[in-house]
């Protein structure tokens, strides 16, 4: 019993011993001077880590349930400022404005197009109501999402002063409703346009001839073209691939965090902004020179049924091979 | 007047979250929106710290540049606040603050993310002071009471200052100097484009 107790004495002071001589190193750096900012990390260096194209945000762990949360510094959000309030209203002006200015100087340079040998009586089907159901149905949302996204970026620079700031927010908050319900309409627009039109706007080289010759719009004659010329081509893809951007875009804007983080966003929202403003100034053209800037291009989108002048002249491939297939122009109906 | 910032000394802070809760309760936080958020970082290694976080008040504020309908004003405290009548919950001030403070009662929801909620500073909203209206909107209004922020008020180690800019700054510095190391003062650099010199 007494061998026991002492054995297991010794092997308690052989323990304590172990122990004091493991513990002497902490003991020893009690004792000497602590430098706790030694291997601290300051805003500073965390800063400096951020190189371009690693992550741009600073963050750690959190304890509360909101993952999201867990970021601590963001400095990107002030590279986005910087876009969203200067490159974007810069992008967005010379947009806009200038492409107002081009119509503008087109109009009384070139003035209205006319067509050549003035109109017939006589007219050919271009525009199906369906191709006509689907144009305005895109465009018509084009248009309000063009102003209410306008508004977000412009808005509060030129109709807060005008509305005063409670009427204001009450026009964007309904704005901004709007664009959020009329992006789908447009979706579904922009996907049937490319189904019912993309069989006529393959690029092919009659399409170079055109813009060689200047597409009728600048020098004299007028180049060749299937249903649609180049120029039409070119609306077409703009507003396709254009479209397909903002749509894609808009869907991550739409539902937050689909894409990834903040930083996505910020991503998603430069595109959707840098796309809308070109395709508003591509657009800009597109409705002049279909309305006031050419005698006979409404009707196309309008009745649908455009002069035989007007369709030999923009389309004279196009008249030819609907002539082959039997189509016969109709009389105009006289007005009532 | 006094420039009310925030410091914390991420040297004391323990990471107990008490601001978190304290600032959740006094307010009246919606479910799902943390006006401040304690984040640690490097955990587990060594330098580990950790950084209480809100609303940093900015100077020249980014959430206030890029509002479409301007719904953010400075108050004579320089708390940047911001109106939830005007607010249309587009989410640009949330994609533009360096701090992540903007959040949305909606975040997930298509159409809407609803009115933006950020800390106030305590200091409430543009409705009348100690108002029901503004309590229900933005929670309480300590600075009208002459009180500080709730979150700083009960840190319990005082790594969590609120107050006068350079006061603030001030008793930081008399830390650093005394004990001989300090962190820095997280996100100032960012928010006020200046920091504490010692």
């Amino acid at each position: 019993m007494r061998l026991t107790r002492s054995i297991v004495s010794l092997l308690a002071m052989v323990a304590m011993v172990i122990g004091l001589g493991l513990s002497t190193p902490v003991a020893a750096q009690q004792g000497a001077q602590i430098n706790p900012t030694a291997k601290s990390v300051t805003e500073d260096q965390l800063l400096n880590a951020l190189k371009p194209g690693s992550a741009a945000e600073i963050g750690g762990r959190v304890t509360i349930p909101d993952a999201k949360s867990s970021t601590l510094i963001r400095p990107a959000g002030r590279e986005w400022r910087e876009f969203h309030q200067g490159t974007m209203h810069l992008i967005g002006g010379i947009a806009i404005l200038g492409m107002l200015a081009l119509l503008a100087v087109f109009y009384f340079t070139r003035g209205k197009i006319m067509i050549p040998g003035g109109p017939t009586n006589r007219t050919i089907t271009r525009f199906s109501g369906f191709d006509r159901f689907v144009h305005w149905t895109t465009a018509g949302c084009f248009i309000v999402l063009a102003l209410s996204g306008l508004n977000i970026t412009f808005g509060k620079s030129i109709l807060m002063p005008l509305f005063g700031e409670s009427a204001f927010a009450a026009t964007a908050q309904l704005g901004k409703y709007a664009h959020n319900y009329l992006a789908f309409p447009f979706m579904i627009g922009l996907a049937l346009m490319f189904l019912i039109w993309v069989k006529d706007n393959i690029p092919g080289m009659i399409d170079v001839q055109w813009f060689a010759q200047g597409g009728g719009l600048i020098g004299k004659g007028h180049p060749k073209a299937k249903r649609f010329n180049g120029g039409q081509k070119l609306v077409f893809w703009s507003v396709i691939l254009g479209g397909a951007a903002l749509s894609v875009s808009g869907w991550y804007l739409l539902f937050p965090y689909t894409a990834g983080g903040v930083l996505n966003l910020q991503f998603w929202n430069v595109v959707h902004g840098v796309v809308s403003m070109l395709l508003i100034g591509a657009m800009l053209a597109h409705a002049y020179i279909g309305s006031i800037g050419m005698e006979g291009a409404f009707d196309a989108m309008g009745s649908g049924e455009v002069d035989l002048n007007w369709a030999k002249e923009h389309h004279s491939l196009w008249v030819e091979d609907e002539m082959k297939k039997g189509v016969v122009p109709a009389a105009m109906q006289p007005a009532e | 007047m006094a420039r009310m910032k925030f410091l914390c000394d991420a040297d004391r802070c323990i990471e107990c979250n008490a601001c978190v809760t304290a600032c959740k309760n006094e307010n009246d936080v919606p479910w799902g929106i943390n006006r401040r958020r304690v984040v640690t970082i490097n955990d587990g290694k060594p330098g580990e710290r950790s950084i209480s976080m809100a609303c940093m008040h900015c100077t020249d504020a980014p959430c206030a540049a890029v509002c479409p309908v301007d719904c953010f004003y400075v108050t004579v405290d320089k708390v940047v606040l911001h109106s939830k009548d005007l607010c249309i919950g587009c989410g640009y001030c949330f994609y533009a603050c360096p701090f992540g403070a903007p959040q949305y009662p909606k975040v997930g929801n298509f159409g809407s993310r609803g009115k933006m909620d950020k800390c106030t500073f305590c200091a409430g909203g543009p409705e009348a002071d100690l108002s029901p209206a503004e309590f229900q909107k933005y929670g309480s209004n300590r600075l009208a009471e002459g009180k500080l922020p709730l979150c700083a008020e009960m840190c319990s180690t005082k790594s969590l200052l609120a107050g006068d800019g350079d006061i603030i700054a001030r008793i930081y510095k008399e830390r650093v100097v005394k004990r001989g190391y300090g962190s820095g003062a997280w996100g100032w650099k960012t928010a006020y484009k200046e920091t504490v010199a010692i």
